[in-house]
């Protein structure tokens, strides 16, 4: 694996500390007058999400870490484990809960994801930022009612709950904003 | 149309800028302090180790042998050999340049002022310091604490006599990736992560009497331990100035610029020609005196109340 310098510190570079793959936020030059240069860096560990800083004397190195993202279909869950494939190589990859996290409740078999890679396994897989979803369950909408805003909770295909508006029915496919869990509209 | 062609600091700050030289100037020659201008291009360069000169090439019209110059980090040597030949006390303002610098507190040119007492200690100089900064109106009075002090404050660790192992041991607390660094590397991460951060920030703060493993051009004084006879002023976490009890020695001077250029050699940096016309004039005689280093640029933010170079200089780097 290469090496970097802390002048190559850009933000986004992955770079292994103490084991474990992070990728650089801010590369601050920190320097007293007189005295040895250093390298503040603000690091989010990719396991984690976790930030933490580190100061690098200026000129030293850090190990890259194996770290790429990658477009690859969702394929199914056993359960345990989901299941992705790389639609061009077919070559299939499994990730845990701790790397499904969030995606787990939005994304439906052939959906694709963008799925974060160290040294070959997912670290994290990434919903899409806009799903389209079916409502299995959800109380018939009653008019008037606006003690509860105007909305109501509704379950999706693939077990998430989001609030709707109070006419979205049963049945019907709804986009949703997998960040927020906000409803965005309704689906023809 | 792209906009970068306008100033970077307003045109209020433009005029502060301007009445702040002018203050400096009058503190002064009030004092019989004489201005004075050194080369800013010359043909040996600072060989500590923590500074990087700009160089360039000169092409000679009578010789086919171009030459390599450095551009000047500070003014001292060529106002040293003004000492040295009986100039008395002078000051300079003018632009240094220091490679491989660049963030919110650091730009690759900036403006130094620069001042020299004979017969000056440290500690006459921080008291002339002090009045300087009333003139210009930062009100308060500093506060003057040893490095050991404010060191030993900020860590519970005594800087002078805390072992290698346990000045490690705090960096690593502190987040310093790497090992075997050295002492003045540690000293210097710990100071400016832990200790720095807190310093002048109701009133301006004075850090005398440093380890003498930083001691740069400064005398050192051989108590119990020994010190580094230099000074530093800071104002809101900020390092304004740094200033010397002169090192006079001329015999000191030259071991101290070859340990610098082995240091060099040994950091993977091209040693720098030394100053021979600097060893001469300390071999005449400089007179005992102190001098210190004031970046003008930081000190007109503070002033002003900003954070960042780019908002009080008129053209940042980037723009020049």
């Amino acid at each position: 694996m290469s090496t970097f310098s802390t002048s190559e510190f850009k933000a986004g570079l992955k770079l292994m500390i103490d084991g474990d793959p992070y990728s650089v936020i801010e590369n601050e030059h920190v320097k007293p007058g007189k005295g040895q240069a250093f390298n503040r860096v603000r690091l989010r560990n990719l396991k984690t999400g976790r930030v933490l800083e580190r100061t690098f004397k200026s000129g030293d190195t850090c190990e890259g870490a194996d770290v790429v993202e990658v477009d690859l279909q969702y394929l199914y869950t056993d359960g345990e484990m989901w299941h992705f494939m790389d639609p061009n190589s077919f070559e299939q990859y499994i990730a845990d809960a701790k790397a499904m996290a969030d995606a787990s409740q939005w994304i439906k078999p052939e959906e694709e994801c963008v799925v974060t890679l160290w040294n070959g396994s997912p670290l994290y897989v990434s919903a899409p930022n806009f799903v389209n979803l079916k409502i299995t369950e959800t109380d018939p909408g009653l008019r008037g009612d606006t003690a509860t805003g105007g909305t109501k909770p509704a379950k999706l295909e693939t077990g998430a709950v989001v609030r709707v508006p109070l006419f979205v029915e049963e049945g019907e496919i709804i986009r949703v904003d997998t960040r927020t869990s906000a409803y965005m509209s309704r689906v023809k | 149309m792209s906009d970068s062609w306008q100033p970077a600091a307003s045109l209020v700050v433009l005029k502060q800028r301007a009445s702040l030289w002018a203050k400096v100037r009058e503190f002064m020659a009030g004092r019989g302090i004489l201005e004075v201008e050194t080369p800013v291009l010359s043909h040996a360069g600072t060989t500590d180790p923590n500074l990087d000169s700009f160089t360039t090439t000169f092409k000679s019209p009578v010789s086919t042998i171009p030459e390599s110059l450095y551009l000047h980090t500070s003014p001292e040597f060529g106002m040293k050999r003004l000492l040295a030949a009986g100039s008395g006390s002078i000051y300079q303002i003018c632009h240094v340049f220091r490679n491989e610098e660049l963030g919110r507190h650091h730009q690759p040119e900036f403006t130094m002022l620069e001042w020299y007492r004979i017969h000056f200690d440290h500690h006459k100089l921080m008291d002339e310091l002090d009045d300087l900064l009333l003139l210009i109106g930062l009100s308060s009075p500093s506060v003057r604490h040893s490095y050991a002090f404010v060191f030993e404050k900020a860590t519970g660790i005594d800087p002078h006599r805390a072992s290698l192992t346990q000045l490690q041991d705090m960096a690593i607390k502190l987040g310093l990736q790497g090992k075997d660094h050295s002492r003045s590397i540690l000293l210097d991460f710990i100071f400016s992560a832990r200790v720095m951060p807190g310093l002048g920030q109701q009133q301006p703060e004075l850090i005398y009497d440093f380890p003498v493993c930083q001691a740069a051009l400064a005398r050192i004084r051989t108590d119990d331990p020994p010190v580094a006879e230099r000074f530093e002023l800071f104002i809101k976490g900020i390092e304004i100035a740094n200033g010397f009890h002169e090192l006079t020695d001329a015999n000191e001077q030259q071991e101290r610029f070859e340990a610098d250029n082995r240091l060099r050699m040994a950091m993977n940096k091209p040693p720098v020609c030394m100053d021979k016309n600097l060893l001469a004039a300390l071999q005449q005689g400089l007179p005992a005196c102190a001098g210190v280093a004031l970046g003008m640029d930081r000190l007109l933010m503070v002033i002003v109340g900003h954070d960042t170079l780019d908002q009080v200089v008129n053209f940042t780097f980037n723009q020049a």
